[in-house]
């Protein structure tokens, strides 16, 4: 009881019935998982979700404040909830106020490797066809600059972008000279097999702050096996590159992806370990994209959605008894995934955005001066189909690239919100959109949700992530380390 | 440690502040800020243009004085030069200032628009707008290598006008003091005044405002305000918009712990913007006595509880503090949240606590605590 001349509890709440924020629900095992329309999540019994979507919840009982904390239900005109979702909306899809921030070019086609999953290289020594030219360059830097985004990443593709070192070199010098009189961040990423890298590219890199990006397949027989080269020596190569360029640019300037073929499946642990033995404070697994091989390479490269989904939880299992043993080694994706579930904060990852982020969050220029709206659409084009091409730096203004009909009709056609299968979606808030994907998979861009890769693949993701999370601290407390970006010995105690 | 004293007067008409000095400067113009400070009990060559002269501990030669004279007051005998002082003319001295201490606050005003179950310092119904005068001459007299000054009430924002010229004088006279604000938000649910707050432009400048639930119905209960909830949290956001730096604090007791967990899940949720959550012990003082039953909870049978919620802070990358907990009652994953932070002049320890290994490292408790705390006090081998 409180003292006299206070009021009593029941003098405070509401006495009216309530009324329901937007949320999504789904069967989740045994109970019902709601997710808010900003992705924060409750489980309830379903006695207790009746109950709440028959509006017989009592106030007075914890269910009616747990779904009242998270913006599930409101009772009064206060206008707190209304402005609190607001601004977590916002928060949510800040990434769009910006615009296009990551910037990719592809300043060459050339390649000495002929990755089975790769089709957007060629073995060659034809510059004159194949490499970016100075003048293209200079005109996709133009569009860079006109780009609304504060800040802004240059990221090197290929092929083997360091084939062209003196058009990198070009880019980076006009760039950082340029950002002496506009208020822009620029930063700089490689990606690379590291097989062709020299002293005299490691010392500009360490200079300008170049971060390197590489590709480790896992350990010798299976990178090799994916990535053949003359000499059949890319592991050896891109392991010599990397303890060199540790060396000279820092042991974390250097990030590492894997890409999961058949041969990979067979061997997730192998895998993990193999970037544990090499240092790597990160893994981010990925499947196959089915654009880069022709289909012949299908079949002995290949898999299906399901195969790769067993392979990620294998791999993701290892990963965090990596993790419990005191050993910090995040996977990519899950941070990613984690991200978006757990934090009231967006990511900046491109093929989980609503709005999709082609063309929006990403843009690709070609080494002929074509603009994609992303590295799966140049893929495509190179396939034949240039659907997602947005324009040529050569010839049309960034007006035309960027606020063309090509990316109206991919930003219109992408917003999840409205797709079949996606707007009652539990998970909707935590994905996003492929329209690239659908489209080179099923000939539209929204695509067909029940046979959808993509959606089989998140929907498993999302309730494979969210179980680990709900049944286990030690996972809870990775996760935590993960979407924090911190080692998980600064979440541990140490008194 | 007493921060005011009754003592005996002459010459004194009219209220006097001023900055304690123990050597006489020449320059008159100066000395109309200072109180000449006797400790023990020498008379200084000549009093002119002194405010007023001090004798704690003896009336040596008092009867003689030129300027206004205050004596008798031995528990004042700590006064220091640069601590500042008023004297009422019925001889009500206070201490407004103390320059050794890391905790000088200006208690804006007495009144409050809350009636939160466990205050500490229960507002009181009276007009004392006029205390602003006092405040903004306390700044002027304050050290400017001065740490750390904070303001305090009641509810300073309740004379918006009157905060905001304190805010202005703060800035102008002490501009290197990191100044910390404690109020509880509801006036910035004008977003007008979170933009005049902001516009002062103080280089570091922090608002500590309590958040007690995730659900606006148990909060109001707990501030005993319907609508505080609204105003507060709203408050909140329209301070982050003007980028001032917000702390949330959360007072743990009987009425807070049950929601912990989910008020820790909202305030990552939607205050990712607060610089500093702190979780906060009950000091046993004013209202608590009134609703003992309904606040008193042994922080020994929460700790598990507040485990969770630092978890879920910390988790949501948010920077937590643990205040006014012995470390004994807590886990001991929590002791890095643990700071030492009760008022020097209000910490204590029990007579457990003599053999504790952990005492240097340990916040004590405040004087009123040592009446009701834990059952679980004890002393910690190391």
């Amino acid at each position: 009881m409180v003292g006299k001349g206070f009021h009593g509890r029941e003098h405070y709440r509401p006495s009216g019935t309530y009324r329901f924020f937007p949320f999504r629900f789904t069967r989740f095992e045994h109970r019902i998982l709601a997710v808010n329309e900003v992705g924060e999540h409750l489980f309830l019994s379903q006695e207790d979700f009746d109950d709440f979507v028959g509006k017989r919840l009592p106030t007075s009982s914890a269910v009616y404040a747990d779904l009242k904390g998270k913006h599930f239900l409101f009772d009064s005109d206060a206008l707190a909830p209304f402005g609190l979702l607001a601004t977590k909306y916002r928060t949510k899809k800040s990434s769009l106020a910006d615009f296009t921030a990551l910037h990719i070019f592809v300043v060459t086609l050339r390649c000495e490797h002929s990755c089975g999953y790769c089709q957007v290289s060629r073995v060659s020594a034809d510059r004159e066809r194949f490499d970016m030219s100075r003048e293209t360059a200079d005109r996709a830097l133009d569009l860079v600059f006109r780009s609304p985004s504060p800040r802004v990443k240059i990221e090197f593709q290929g092929g083997e972008p360091l084939l062209n070192f003196e058009r990198i070199r070009e880019i980076v010098e006009t760039a950082e000279a340029r950002i002496r009189s506009v208020e822009k961040e620029v930063d700089f990423v490689v990606t690379t097999n590291l097989a062709m890298v020299t002293d005299e590219m490691l010392h500009f890199f360490r200079d300008y702050r170049v971060c390197v990006s590489t590709s480790l397949d896992g350990p010798e027989a299976i990178h090799n096996a994916n990535r053949p080269r003359p000499g059949s020596d890319s592991y050896a190569r891109t392991i010599e590159g990397l303890s060199h360029a540790r060396e000279v640019l820092g042991h974390d300037s250097v990030a590492a992806l894997m890409t999961a073929t058949r041969r990979s499946l067979e061997e997730p642990e192998a895998i993990v370990d193999e970037y544990v033995r090499q240092g790597f404070s990160s893994i981010f697994l990925r499947p196959l994209s089915p654009y880069g091989f022709a289909k012949k390479a299908a079949n002995r490269i290949g898999y299906s959605v399901d195969e790769y989904l067993m392979f990620y939880v294998r791999a993701l299992h290892r990963i965090l008894e990596i993790n419990r043993a005191g050993r910090s080694l995040v996977e990519t994706y899950a941070q990613i995934l984690l991200t978006r579930m757990l934090t009231p904060f967006g990511t900046g990852y491109v093929d989980l955005q609503s709005p999709a982020g082609a063309g929006i969050a990403v843009a690709v220029y070609n080494y002929d001066g074509d603009v994609y709206a992303s590295d799966e659409s140049r893929m495509l084009a190179e396939m034949g189909d240039r659907r997602f091409r947005l324009g040529n730096v050569l010839e049309d203004r960034y007006e035309d690239i960027f606020g063309g009909r090509a990316l109206r009709e991919i930003v219109a056609e992408s917003v999840i919100e409205s797709w079949p299968g996606c707007a009652d979606c539990a998970f909707l808030p935590w994905c996003g959109a492929d329209p690239v994907l659908n489209y080179a998979t099923g000939g539209d861009l929204v695509g067909h949700r029940p046979t959808s890769d993509f959606h089989r693949k998140h929907d498993f993701l999302f309730r494979h992530l969210l179980n680990l999370y709900e049944s286990d601290a030690d996972v809870r407390k990775i996760f935590s380390a993960w979407v924090m970006n911190v080692p998980m010995t600064e979440l541990e105690a140490s008194a | 440690m007493k921060l005011a004293a009754h003592a005996k007067v002459l010459n004194l008409t009219q209220p006097v502040i001023g900055r304690v000095t123990t050597r006489p400067t020449e320059d008159r113009v100066c000395r109309r800020d200072e109180i000449f400070l006797s400790p023990n009990g020498q008379a200084p060559p000549e009093l002119t243009g002194f405010a007023a002269w001090l004798l704690p501990n003896s009336e040596e030669g008092v009867r003689e004085a030129s300027v206004p004279a205050a004596w008798g007051v031995p528990e004042l005998g700590y006064l220091a030069d640069g601590d500042v002082v008023a004297i009422a003319p019925n001889g009500w001295t206070r201490v407004l200032y103390r320059r050794s201490s890391p905790h000088n606050t200006i208690l804006m005003t007495e009144q409050c628009n809350s009636y939160c179950l466990m205050c500490s310092q229960p507002p009181k119904p009276v007009d004392d707008q006029n205390r602003i005068t006092e405040h903004l001459r306390l700044v002027e007299l304050i050290d400017a290598d001065t740490a750390e000054l904070g303001i305090t009430g009641g509810e300073p924002t309740l004379f918006k006008d009157d905060f905001i010229r304190l805010l202005i004088n703060i800035r102008e006279k002490l501009p290197r003091t990191a100044l910390h604000v404690l109020t509880n938000g509801r006036m910035f649910y004008y977003r007008r005044f979170a933009q005049r707050v902001a516009s002062v432009g103080h280089p570091d400048l922090m608002l500590g405002i309590p958040l007690y639930s995730d659900v606006d119905f148990e909060h109001d209960y707990i501030v005993q305000a319907a609508g505080a909830f609204e105003e507060t949290v709203l408050g909140l956001h329209h301070l982050a918009r003007y980028d001032v730096p917000v702390e949330i604090r959360v007072v743990l007791h009987r009425q807070t712990i049950p929601r912990l967990v989910r008020l820790a899940e909202f305030i990552a949720r939607n205050l990712p913007f607060a610089a500093h959550v702190a979780l906060m012990g009950l000091e046993m003082f004013g209202f608590v006595h009134k609703n003992l039953e309904e606040v008193w909870i042994d922080p020994y049978d929460y700790r598990q509880t507040l485990r969770e919620a630092v978890d879920t802070l910390v988790a949501g990358g948010m920077n937590v503090s643990i205040y006014n907990h012995q470390l004994c009652i807590l886990p001991r994953e929590l002791w890095r949240y643990a700071r030492q932070s009760i008022s020097d002049w209000k910490n204590v320890y029990l007579d457990e606590c003599a053999p504790c290994g952990a005492r240097s490292r340990c916040g004590g408790f405040f004087q009123s605590g040592v009446k009701r705390h834990s059952r679980h006090i004890r002393a910690i081998e190391m």
